[in-house]
């Protein structure tokens, strides 16, 4: 009997990020290694040098030049492709504002890490979450499968928006981790993912200042024409958001109509139908509320999951929709807005504001610097939660799951 | 005002001079050039000031004139020039209205 054909491969998150990349034809690679991404490059320049991938790798000394790097071969209409972590996100900061203000489709895979210091190559979402001002759509993958249909969604969905994306999973819970992740062929991918155009084509017989000072009103350039100020393009920028959440759910509606697979759009859910609490995350402790969530049912809580799949643009009136029916939402942050409470559970908040009727959140931060997240660790601070709800507690103090002071 | 407004979605003009405004205004300190000391009114190539300009405003022809109304004084043809031939001046101090204005027109 015929064995049948399977294109399914045993892939590290970085190994599904790599291979994803090289399914979408990028066209220029600028990255530099930094744990735990380093993989990603490795195998990036692998696929290079072997010619599998028809791109130029750009060595670079620095993340700020590997997104430097990025920003001007998307300009010139290349497809672009970075990948980094914590530290390395943070020295390509003043670019990354850059990126998304010249709105230029780049992806980035960022594979969380802890910010020093102290030192930590470990995991949890304080780079990325840090981030999340700067223009860029942001979505957090669950699993390995879901880190290469996302990375082929996310050239999809900036270079219809013209916003950049960060394609975002956990240091080594995800990128370390084997898991069997199916491969798309490179015949649907190329069918999915249309050439990149850029917004502008610039010629050497019609030349262009780019990216130049704006003042602070609109000005008439040498020719007349009368120029966005500053305010007006980001004004621009924040209407690309506003149209964002309809591309992301269509893209993924898409996607599975080619390769059989949907990610839930904004946001994803688990058992949520009847419950009475939800626990909401994103990226892998996302995954683990759902075993969480298991045993709570099996102790006789109604508990679902409601997760952030996209964290920028915020997901608000979806989650309101679906929230509005609990009675208790958990927000599990792996980092913190300090001085304030993790951002998924202020931003949750903010997103329940408008809502009659709305259930009472309690907020907590896990898995700092890598401290392992254990779904028994979050059935006992949800039962926690619950009873202190039942007492009337509708508010409390940001948890901290098994910080040992 | 121009009825033609730009479809860009990031920032983006036709090159042209004085494109970021009259940048000489932020000037604090002016170049002179002493022509007596000058290499290239002599009839040499050098136009190390020329080339060196970051703003592109002196060119090279002599005798060297320097176009204020873009200098930004930033002193670098005087720091390059090998005959000593540029001097940086302050603009105006003490006369109450020489405050440069944050950025042209």
């Amino acid at each position: 009997m015929a064995v049948p054909k399977t294109n399914t491969d045993i892939l590290t998150g970085n190994e599904a990020m790599a291979v994803g990349a090289k399914l979408c034809r990028v066209q220029v690679v600028a990255a530099y290694p930094i744990t735990p991404q380093s993989q990603v490059t490795e195998n990036l320049s692998q696929f290079v040098e072997s010619g599998k991938l028809k791109a130029q790798y750009i060595t670079v000394e620095s993340e700020h030049s590997a997104l430097s790097v990025c920003i001007g071969a998307s300009t010139v209409g290349a497809r672009a492709f970075t990948a980094t972590s914590a530290n390395g996100l943070a020295y390509m900061c003043e670019l990354i504002h850059w990126a998304a203000g010249a709105r230029l489709p780049i992806v980035m895979g960022c594979v969380n890490r802890a910010m020093a210091a102290p030192w930590s190559v470990l995991n949890d979402q304080q780079d990325s979450m840090s981030q999340r001002d700067a223009g860029w759509i942001q979505i957090y993958a669950r699993n390995n499968q879901e880190i290469i249909d996302t990375l082929i969604q996310a050239y999809r969905i900036a270079e219809q928006l013209y916003v950049p994306v960060m394609v975002c999973y956990d240091g080594y819970i995800l990128s370390h981790t084997v898991m069997p992740v199916n491969v798309p062929s490179q015949k649907d991918v190329d069918k999915f993912l249309p050439a990149y155009v850029p917004h502008t084509i610039l010629k050497t017989a019609d030349p262009r200042n780019i990216n130049q000072v704006t003042l602070a009103d609109p000005r008439n350039d040498a020719t007349g024409v009368l120029c966005h100020g500053y305010m007006e393009l980001r004004y621009l920028l924040a209407e690309a958001f506003q149209k964002a959440p309809d591309v992301i759910r269509r893209v993924d509606e898409e996607y599975g109509k080619t390769f059989r697979r949907c990610w839930g759009g904004m946001t994803w859910a688990y058992r949520d139908e009847d419950a009475e609490v939800l626990l909401t995350a994103a990226g892998s402790i996302a995954s683990e509320a759902t075993v969480a969530v298991d045993a709570l049912r099996a102790q006789g809580v109604k508990a679902g999951v409601r997760a952030v799949r996209v964290y920028r643009p915020f997901p608000a009136k979806e989650l309101a929709e679906h929230m509005n029916r609990a009675k208790l939402v958990c927000v599990f942050d792996k980092s913190l807005s300090y001085g304030y409470q993790g951002p998924i559970c202020a931003d949750v908040k903010a997103a329940l504001y408008a809502s009659a009727e709305r259930p009472a959140v309690h907020g907590f931060v896990a898995g700092l610097g890598g401290r392992d997240v254990k779904a028994r660790e979050l059935v006992e601070a949800v039962k926690q939660s619950v009873a202190d709800y039942d007492r009337g507690v509708t508010d409390k103090e940001t948890g901290w799951i098994n910080c040992q002071i | 005002m121009s009825t033609r407004k730009c479809k860009h979605i990031s920032a983006m003009a036709s090159p042209s001079v004085g494109e970021a405004g009259k940048t000489g205004q932020w000037r604090t300190s002016r170049p002179v050039v002493d022509q007596s000391k000058c290499t290239a009114a002599k009839g040499r190539n050098c136009y190390l000031c020329s080339d060196f300009c970051p703003e592109g405003v002196i060119p090279r022809e002599t005798p060297i004139a320097i176009d204020l109304t873009y200098c930004k004084g930033c002193g670098i043809c005087c720091e390059e020039c090998p005959a000593g031939a540029i001097t940086m001046e302050p603009e105006n101090t003490g006369s109450g209205d020489d405050t440069p204005p944050a950025g042209g027109e």
